[in-house]
């Protein structure tokens, strides 16, 4: 049981940085491309990792 | 310009509470190595229980507990330092009286003929001889009375209200000499200035943000200094618990909705612009929608707080589990890079609880225009 | 379901007593006088930086007037200057011409006076010289006039010289 709910832990926290990782690179290719935008990008970046994180909570808590 | 000023600040509150910070974590970490020593517990149990102990509120406030001696049945002897809290219990009536009676957990405190037993952090009704039974997963089944009491979090919030009260009543009262703060007006009217410019208006819109700016102003603030004090000494991990972030996503929940506007509530139950078929397949997925983001608020705050409590206090706690010169110091510099990063966290997540709430309140407000 | 067991109605109570403290509190005494004194100082910003660039544009009109006025009274002053050079010349030409003018006039008149005195002492002298001849003549004819034949000679003699003379 407790191996099981580890083992989902473990996938919920792959599945959860990779996104973080996509969104961070994108972020990142963007404010590249047109620095003048940096504070828009971060703040839109901010939003989307905050609202990831809390569906990777969400999951670790039910699981 | 306020992101300097800001980042100024966070320099400040991280020198001044880093010294610290190491001190506090290690002194509690080493008790609970060492308290019930004489128990068959392993030490990795005992962290654990320590650290389930420190993320719970507590009936009293605690700075340090000392090991004074073990008395003749060989159990240990414990001196605390710190000072009792009221406690309220509704349980056929208001009973009021302070946690000292309870010696923290060692007595039963006694009141019009009923019995309470602090069991672990929480009062359970007990017998005259204070018997707590337990179910099959070793949790007690005794009855609880209706816990009002004034804890150590709820006194940490009352501390952060006056303190908030002292140093914005007092900004607010220095523009009354000038239009320029002194003092401690500098630090904080960029922080102010920084919550209405990048929080609310790009949130919220130019023409509407205003209605929203104290409840955002509270609540950033609020969350944020609370944080800080639970990466203090005092010990105290009040953003990382459950009822806390309930409450406040329920605002967030509540501010929303109530000043959700026609457009709002058009796209929830009669969604324009699609067939009629997917307008009524949207209502409870829309539905849904309204309660999953304050769920979320709830969350993320508990846990992104938790889980930076329970990392600085294992890595602390791995310095006392492996007793060696070169673990010692190591896993000190860790826990301070840590400490330091949960610094960052600490406004991060003050700021995103507001820029979420913001985003929410903002989307309930707009004209949807676009559509 | 750890989660529920954590939650204390307790602490979300005093939590709730506490924020909504906080929102009635603080607004009222920090964050409503807070936003509206920025918001006053932004606004007397905006209006002061506004004032200043009409300032700075009406300095410049200023200073464009000021510019023409400085022009136009340069080409005054050079057109007084010329004007009065004009005016100093002509004025030092006429008076070069009175002069000369009442110069030869009053070398004239005293040319004139000189001719005059001239004139009267040159008659004067005729006038002695007659009174003189007429006294030499009339002690002659005293003297000679002894016969009338002497007489005539005489006359004749007399008027031949003044002929001469003349």
């Amino acid at each position: 049981m407790n191996t099981i709910g580890g083992l989902v832990a473990g996938l919920i926290v792959i599945g959860a940085g990779l996104g973080l990782g996509k969104i961070g690179g994108s972020a990142m290719d963007a404010i590249a491309r047109q620095p003048e935008a940096a504070g828009k990008i971060q703040t839109a970046m901010i939003i989307i990792a905050a609202l990831l994180e809390g569906v990777a909570f969400a999951a670790l808590f039910a699981g | 310009m306020a992101k300097t000023a800001f980042s100024k600040i966070v320099f400040i509150v991280l020198f001044v509470s880093l010294p610290l910070l190491g001190f506090a974590y290690s002194g509690e970490v080493k008790d609970a190595v060492q308290h019930e020593q004489a128990d068959e517990l392993t030490s990795k149990q005992k962290i654990k229980k320590f650290i389930e102990h420190h993320l719970k509120d507590s009936h009293d406030f605690n700075f340090i507990t000392e090991k004074t001696g073990e008395d003749s049945h060989g159990e240990a002897q414990y001196k605390h330092y710190g000072f009792s809290l009221p406690i309220i219990l509704w349980d056929n009536g208001v009973k009021v009286f302070m946690s000292s009676k309870f010696h923290h957990g060692e007595t039963l405190a006694e009141l019009n003929g009923a019995f309470y037993k602090l069991y672990h952090g929480i009062i359970y009704k007990t017998d005259a001889q204070g018997t707590i039974s337990y179910d099959d997963h070793d949790h007690p089944t005794n009855d609880r009375p209706l816990d009002m009491s004034i804890t150590k979090n709820v006194t940490m919030m009352l501390f952060t209200l006056a303190l908030m009260f002292v140093l914005f009543g007092g900004l607010a009262r220095g523009y009354k000499k000038g239009p320029i703060p002194t003092g401690a007006g500098r630090v904080l009217e960029p922080l102010v200035l920084y919550v209405r410019d990048e929080i609310a208006i790009p949130n919220i819109g130019k023409k509407k943000y205003k209605r929203f700016m104290p409840f955002l102003l509270s609540v950033f603030f609020f969350i944020w200094i609370l944080n800080l004090l639970g990466l203090t000494p005092l010990g105290v991990n009040v953003t990382g618990n459950i009822a806390i972030t309930a409450c406040l996503a329920l605002f967030t929940f509540l501010v929303t909705q109530f000043s959700g506007n026609k457009a709002y509530w058009k796209h929830i139950f009669w969604m324009p612009d699609v067939p009629v078929l997917m307008k009524i397949a949207l209502i409870p997925v829309e539905l849904l929608g309204i309660l999953t983001k304050p769920f979320a608020l709830m969350i993320r705050l508990y846990a992104n707080i938790s889980a930076g409590h329970i990392v600085v206090m294992s890595l602390l706690a791995l310095i006392y589990s492996f007793k060696s010169w070169v673990a010692g110091p190591s896993f000190f510099f860790l826990t301070f890079f840590i400490s330091i990063i949960e610094i960052l966290v600490a406004f991060l997540q003050a700021f995103i609880f507001t820029m979420l709430s913001s985003l929410f309140i903002g989307s309930a407000v707009a004209d949807h225009d676009d559509h | 379901m750890k989660l529920i067991e954590q939650f204390e109605a307790g602490l979300f109570f005093w939590q709730a007593i506490i924020l909504v403290l906080m929102l009635v509190l603080l607004r009222k005494f920090a964050w409503k006088p807070i936003m509206n004194a920025i918001q006053d100082r932004e606004e007397g910003i905006e209006n002061a930086l506004k004032a200043a660039e009409k300032a700075k544009s009406e300095m410049q009109n200023i200073t464009a007037d000021n510019k023409k006025i400085l022009k136009e009274a340069k080409l005054e002053r050079e057109a007084i200057l010329k004007e009065a050079n004009a005016l100093k010349s002509s004025t030092i030409e006429e008076a070069k011409e009175e002069a000369k003018a009442e110069a030869s006039k009053i070398i004239e008149q005293a040319k004139q006076a000189i001719e005059q005195e001239k004139q009267a002492a040159i008659s004067e002298i005729k006038k002695q010289v007659a009174d003189l001849s007429i006294e030499i003549a009339s002690k002659l004819v005293k003297e000679n006039l002894s016969s009338d034949k002497k007489q005539l000679e005489l006359v004749d003699t007399l008027l031949s010289d003044i002929d001469l003379k003349k």
